[in-house]
């Protein structure tokens, strides 16, 4: 056991990166500023093929408080991805914003950072800075359209809530600290194994950490505040928000569940057992009635957490490898749907009511044909990534004799084929109400667009690679 | 002279805890609300510095150095959220954010 920097070479990278554009900020002419965006990217792309030629390390570093496996590493090339996305798309929306580029890329570089620690930690005090690191920065990105009071509230309303359940989350910590000695992964499986898992401290520990994590992956009852933060917030910010940070924390509850805390699996498939039913229940009827579309794509981000939880609650490699494989396929169409809805906004957000798409289809070929990729993805329906993400997952469920979640699943995604393709019908069926204006779509956007319908239809027609990473890192 | 027992720090972290829950439930006040997520932090402080008593190690207390650098970044970002509300509204009442619904 020691230092061995090269572990954490993609996180440092961004971490350096980060700090020099933050210092590039004063010294550049204002006219230059966009170049920090493309900078960004390109330390994310550099931190990327880092992260990919790392694939397949083992062993720990930093003390212990690091690990690398297989399943770090596949989580820290999936936020990669989703960060370079998000980047790519921000940088035309900074600009069409009148928005300062300066602190931006900086505080996303950074959020990637701490999602990229939370993915290879093995101290639950590493877990808890990387989700720091990544809340903090979220909070600021959230309000970065300062002059807008909606953004600010949402920024606002993630804050006060997401300090709110860090308190929870750390309280659990110092209780399963209390109950096992040790905070790190290993210490306190083992203390688990020992008998400490029957008692109340180590119960109301592991108790409180759930309801942090609760809190940061909005599943029901713990979500209500999505819908408005998500709304409020830039929507490339959005996207981070509901891909990149909402994947980090459900990477390692799955972590934490299947390697920590297996000793109490009976406790804690009970609790999501009911959190998963809620979830997917309250975000797909709560998203029938929706009339903004970043608020429909908030709650129906809120039903795929519980479909996610699924192949948690499984408690196998099969689960495991179903929740990673649901992830990537998850991302994929969520960043690609955001990524229209960014372009199609327009100028200060105006265009983001489900009447703006109206009659859509013809007029802006481009945005309405891969807008309709991603919904049938979300849907579930072959040839998209979606259909297996639901396939592997519920399969893997059913194995684990949870039929009845199934089911209820399966109902809850009837309930979703209506407000989807109740967009669709609405792009492609109605007539337009207001008379054609342009929409200007961006290359970088309209690279990140394609890449993300092409990404999404590949999963669907040859998921046999991704998922044998999947598998590989799920420890099958 | 005795030295005062570790279980009654952590009581102490307990009720220090919960207060810090109902102070974010009731009160409306923003600055307040955040008062109260600091209060529950240092209840947690309160109860690893406890537990670094009963298992004689020092690592708590390296973590509580963590949870105060944390808090403190948390408070810089927070402040100026709450500064961002009171100019958008002249008020620091959490209802009146309510310009976000379905």
């Amino acid at each position: 056991m020691d230092l061995n920097y090269a572990a954490l070479l993609p996180e440092i990278l961004l971490a350096v990166a980060g700090i020099l554009l933050m210092l590039a900020i004063p010294v550049l002419p204002s006219r230059q500023q966009v170049r920090l965006g493309y900078a960004a990217s390109l330390a994310l792309a550099a931190a990327l093929v880092t992260a990919l030629l790392q694939w397949g390390d083992h062993g720990p570093a930093f003390f212990g408080m690091v690990s690398m496996d297989a399943l770090g590493g596949a989580a820290r090339i999936l936020f990669l991805v989703s960060s370079a996305a998000v980047a790519l798309i921000s940088v035309s929306y900074l600009k069409r914003e009148r928005l300062r580029h300066g602190e931006y890329f900086p505080l996303l570089l950074m959020a990637t950072v701490g999602m990229s620690l939370m993915a290879v930690s093995a101290d639950l005090i590493m877990t808890f800075l990387g989700l720091e690191i990544l809340s903090i920065s979220s909070y600021v990105l959230a309000g970065y359209r300062r002059g807008d009071p909606r953004s600010n509230e949402s920024a606002l309303k993630y804050f006060l809530l997401g300090a709110f359940s860090t308190a929870f989350m750390l309280y659990g910590i110092a209780l399963l600290y209390g109950a096992a000695g040790s905070t790190k992964y290993a210490g306190i499986a083992e203390a688990a194994t020992q008998g400490q898992a029957e008692t109340a401290t180590f119960l109301l520990g592991l108790g409180l950490l759930l309801v942090g994590f609760g809190f940061k992956a909005a599943l029901a009852p713990l979500h209500v505040w999505t819908p408005d933060v998500y709304q409020g917030a830039p929507v490339p910010i959005t996207a981070h928000l509901a891909v990149g940070s909402k994947a980090a924390v459900l990477i390692t509850l799955l972590r934490l569940l299947h390697q920590v805390f297996p000793a109490s699996a009976d406790q804690w498939q009970t609790l999501l057992w009911i959190a998963s039913a809620a979830t997917m229940i309250i975000g797909n009827v709560a998203a029938l009635t929706q009339t903004d579309v970043k608020r429909l794509l908030a709650y129906s981000s809120i039903a795929h957490a519980g479909y996610i939880l699924l192949g948690v609650i499984a408690n196998s490699p099969r689960g495991a490898q179903g929740v990673l494989f649901y992830l990537a396929a998850y991302s994929l169409m969520t960043l690609g749907a955001f990524a229209v809805v960014q372009v199609f906004a327009r100028r200060e957000e105006r265009f983001t009511k489900l009447e703006d798409f109206r009659g859509i289809g013809y007029r802006h070929p481009l945005l309405s044909v891969s807008l309709t990729i991603f919904l049938l993805s979300l849907i579930g329906i072959p040839p998209t990534a979606g259909f297996y993400g639901k396939l592997f997952l519920f399969s893997a469920a059913v194995e684990a004799d949870l039929v009845a979640l199934v089911i209820l699943a399966v109902l809850a995604s009837a309930v979703g084929l209506y407000y989807y393709l109740q967009l669709i019908v609405l792009m492609f069926m109605k007539e337009a109400a207001s008379p054609p204006e342009p929409v200007p779509v961006p290359l970088a956007a309209r690279i990140v667009i394609l890449l993300m319908a092409a990404g999404t239809l590949y999963l669907g027609v040859y998921p046999a690679q991704v998922l044998s990473i999947a598998g590989e890192a799920a420890g099958l | 002279m005795g030295m005062v027992p570790a279980t009654h720090y952590l009581a102490l972290g307990a009720v220090l805890f919960v207060i810090g829950v109902a102070g974010f439930i009731v009160r409306r006040n923003v600055i307040t609300m955040f008062m109260s997520v600091e209060l529950m932090l240092n209840a947690v402080n309160l109860t690893f510095l406890a537990y670094a008593r009963t298992w004689n190690q020092v690592d708590a207390h390296i973590f509580v150095f963590f949870v105060m650098t944390v808090a403190a970044a948390e408070a810089a970002v927070g402040l100026a959220l709450i500064l961002g509300l009171d100019r958008h509204s002249q008020t620091l009442d959490i209802d009146s954010a309510d310009k976000l619904q379905g």
